[in-house]
């Protein structure tokens, strides 16, 4: 029924309401906000229980059965509270922003296309249902990103977004299909019973196997080397920007690493070729390449202008942690501070980019912070909820971002130390961009006419902001870390007590660090930044902050590597469909027949003496034959 | 000489070669008609030599047989021959290639 009721009002929009844009817009809120309800309803009969439900078996062949079926716990029910809270606010959010565009109709019934396949991926229970859905969520982003696709730039972005996605989905294919030839089975639970009564079955090929399946996360979520697409992405409206690039789609990847997270916990295997990995686990390789994620979006962000630039990098950054931090809980089989961070990070994130939006706007679309200022007094609602955003990114208690990194040094402290001491980095970097965004824009003098003249945003656009302010501040005083270590891990035990200190007493280092990062980061920040008129750093750091605004030329790198070796490939296929398979085959075969036909008919002569002739040539021919 | 059953097969065989010639080479439609009826007279001939040299009367009686069909044959033929030449205004086999491809 969730799943059902954002399809049916996205094809309902598109098949019926097209004209009437409040009516559209009503349906589409409508569907999501009663599937938010529902979710909230199911959590609270459910808890951490789990239920399942098959409505019926799609492709029953033989050694492979694949159902459509739904699998609802803990971790999905957490989830769905999230993707529905976060897009129905988004959606009310929208009414405002979209407010002066042409195809208003055609947003809403996109967001509800994309909510229906985000929650086809949070409630599967099979690896071939889940990857379904996970091609649809690529859609979703394709018309999303691209929904202004008279602006060649937002064509190209969303083009980009989904072929570097596809490149990902190609290695998480493979991935299943090794599952599927190792376990012989698709289905979550049936495998994690399998593994967990023998963890060998994987064998040598337990590394390979995680990696590629990492490869889907590596597409979606954006890790290096694919994430290239998530900067570009900021092309589409910044609704679509908050909703799936901050909150639900990227984190689909890290969600899906959850979800498939017996995976990972098998013994380390690599064949014959890989033997130099040694004992290293294909979760350790996936921490590594989350940290690296994160180091590299946190230094380009600090030299980015362009206020949805910085967040994109800054969602980078933090997905980056998100997976390290599921690499590192392989020992204890527990990952749950990744999803705990993926929790509040959905809610700060969505409120940060909806505050840009709402400051985007009312600059009349002027998107570089070097043209803002003093934006503080004429938009005290945006900016507190920004305020309260940045808190909560940087990691300060007793905001909620503080409690989930937190988790994430400590188990980076117990498991592998220097990934530790990059997530301190990390925070320090992030509180530095964050804050410098935030004084650049917020404080200062009004650096162009259109920061002079703006305004706070209409009340459809205020009010989410706020709803969403609540949970970034408070979702850390629920029980959430608990909750999510008791489905991963049953034997987990309580911290107990005290929720706003309780990481001072649990792990004074992490937190200590963590805290004292923030409070580094800002400093810094403040002395370059308040009442700048123009950033001070370019000078400083010269040619390491021109590379840092070029993103590291990655992108040119690509361009020059990877397109021509595509195009060359193009070139050969096409060489080969055009000469080979149409004129060789094809138009030989016709030209071959042609000729035969032409050949035979020289015989029809029409000239009875002729055919008298050859009669007698035949008969001729007959009796010599016989003879013998 | 003594004319044995070989000669007739040669004279009968040289007989049809001749029709068959005239059937191919020659150009009227009458002369091909002409050069047909040959054919089936020297079969009639082979068949009546066969018959009286191993005294045997089928042979005969085969020709009876092929004589009248051959009869009925021409008669068909030569309407068939006058129906066409009304139409075409040509008894030439040339000119006769409508079913030429």
């Amino acid at each position: 029924m969730i799943l059902l009721a954002p399809l049916v009002m996205a094809a309902g929009t598109t098949l019926f309401v097209r004209k009437d844009r409040t009516l559209s817009a009503l349906f589409n809120i409508g569907g999501v906000v009663l599937s938010f309800l529902l979710s909230f309803v199911l959590f609270c009969i459910y808890g951490g229980g789990s239920v399942d439900c098959t409505p019926f078996h799609w492709l029953p062949v033989e050694g492979l059965d694949v159902q459509i079926g739904l699998h609802l716990d803990g971790l999905a029910s957490l989830m769905l509270l999230v993707v529905t809270g976060v897009a129905s606010l988004v959606m009310i959010y929208s009414t405002g922003y979209m407010h002066d565009d042409v195809s208003y109709p055609r947003f809403f019934s996109s967001l509800s296309l994309f909510v229906f396949s985000m929650l086809g991926i949070v409630l599967a229970d099979n690896f071939v249902m889940m990857f379904i859905f996970w091609e649809l969520v690529g859609i979703s982003s394709y018309l999303l990103i691209g929904f202004w696709y008279g602006k060649p730039a937002a064509a190209d972005a969303s083009k980009k977004a989904f072929l570097t996605n596809r490149i990902g989905d190609f290695g998480f294919m493979l991935g299943i299909l090794m599952v599927w030839s190792a376990l012989g089975t698709v289905d979550f639970a049936t495998a994690k019973a399998k593994l967990a009564e023998n963890p060998a079955l994987l064998g040598s090929l337990a590394g390979i196997t995680g990696l590629l399946v990492f490869m889907g996360a590596m597409g979606k979520s954006a890790q290096f080397p694919l994430h290239v697409w998530l900067p570009d992405a900021m092309e589409g409206p910044t609704p679509v920007s908050a909703l799936i690039h901050a909150a639900t789609m990227v984190a689909a990847g890290v969600y899906m690493l959850c979800r498939v997270y017996f995976v990972y916990t098998v013994t380390p295997g690599w064949p014959a070729a890989l033997g130099f990995l040694g004992g290293l686990s294909a979760a350790t390789i996936i921490s590594l390449i989350g940290a690296f994620t994160a180091l590299l979006a946190a230094v380009i962000a600090v030299q980015q202008n362009d206020i949805k630039r910085i967040l994109a990098y800054s969602t980078l950054s933090q997905l980056g942690l998100m997976v390290m931090a599921v690499g590192l809980g392989a020992k204890s089989a527990n990952p749950s501070a990744s999803m705990y961070h993926l929790v509040t990070h959905a809610f700060f994130k969505a409120m940060l980019f909806l505050g840009a939006g709402s400051v985007i706007h009312a600059c009349h679309h002027e998107q570089d912070i070097w043209k803002m200022g003093g934006l503080r007094a004429k938009m005290p609602v945006t900016f507190w909820t920004f305020l309260i955003g940045t808190a909560a990114l940087a990691g300060l208690p007793p905001f909620s971002g503080f409690y989930s990194k937190d988790e994430i040094l400590a188990v980076a402290l117990e498991t592998i130390p220097i990934l530790f001491g990059v997530g301190v980095l990390v925070t320090v970097l992030t509180t530095f961009y964050m804050s410098r965004l935030l004084l650049v824009t917020f404080f200062g003098p009004a650096r162009s006419e259109s920061a002079d003249h703006a305004h706070e945003s209409p009340g459809s656009m205020k009010w989410p902001l706020v709803a969403l302010a609540i949970p970034s501040v408070a979702v850390a005083w629920l029980p959430l870390g608990e909750f999510l270590s008791g489905h991963f891990d049953p034997a987990h035990h309580a911290h107990g007590g005290d929720i706003f200190f309780g990481p001072f007493n649990h792990n004074p280092v992490a937190a200590f660090f963590g805290f004292g990062a923030a409070l580094f980061g800002f400093s810094i920040a403040f002395s370059l930044y308040w009442k700048a008129a123009k950033d001070p750093l370019p000078a400083t750091l010269g040619t390491l902050s021109r590379a840092m605004r070029n993103r590291f030329y990655l992108d040119e790198l690509y361009e020059t590597v990877f397109i021509p070796l595509h195009n060359l490939a193009s070139h050969v296929a096409d060489w080969i469909d055009r000469w080979l398979i149409a004129g060789l085959l094809v138009r030989g075969l016709t030209g071959a027949t042609d000729v035969a036909g032409r050949a035979l008919r020289l015989a029809q002569t029409g000239s009875i003496q002729t055919y008298a002739f050859l009669f007698t040539v035949g008969v001729l021919l007959v009796v010599l034959l016989a003879r013998k | 000489m003594n004319v044995g059953l070989q000669h007739y097969l040669i004279v009968s065989g040289l007989l049809f070669s001749l029709g068959l010639l005239g059937v191919v080479v020659r150009r009227n439609l009458i002369v091909i008609f002409m050069g047909l009826e040959l054919m089936l007279n020297a079969a009639n001939l082979s068949l009546v030599a066969f018959s009286r040299y191993n005294a045997n009367l089928d042979g005969q009686v085969m020709v009876f047989f092929i004589i009248t069909v051959a009869a009925a044959e021409v008669a068909v033929g030569l309407a068939l021959i006058v129906a066409l030449y009304r139409k075409r205004q040509t008894a030439h086999v040339e000119d006769l290639t409508t079913l030429k491809l």
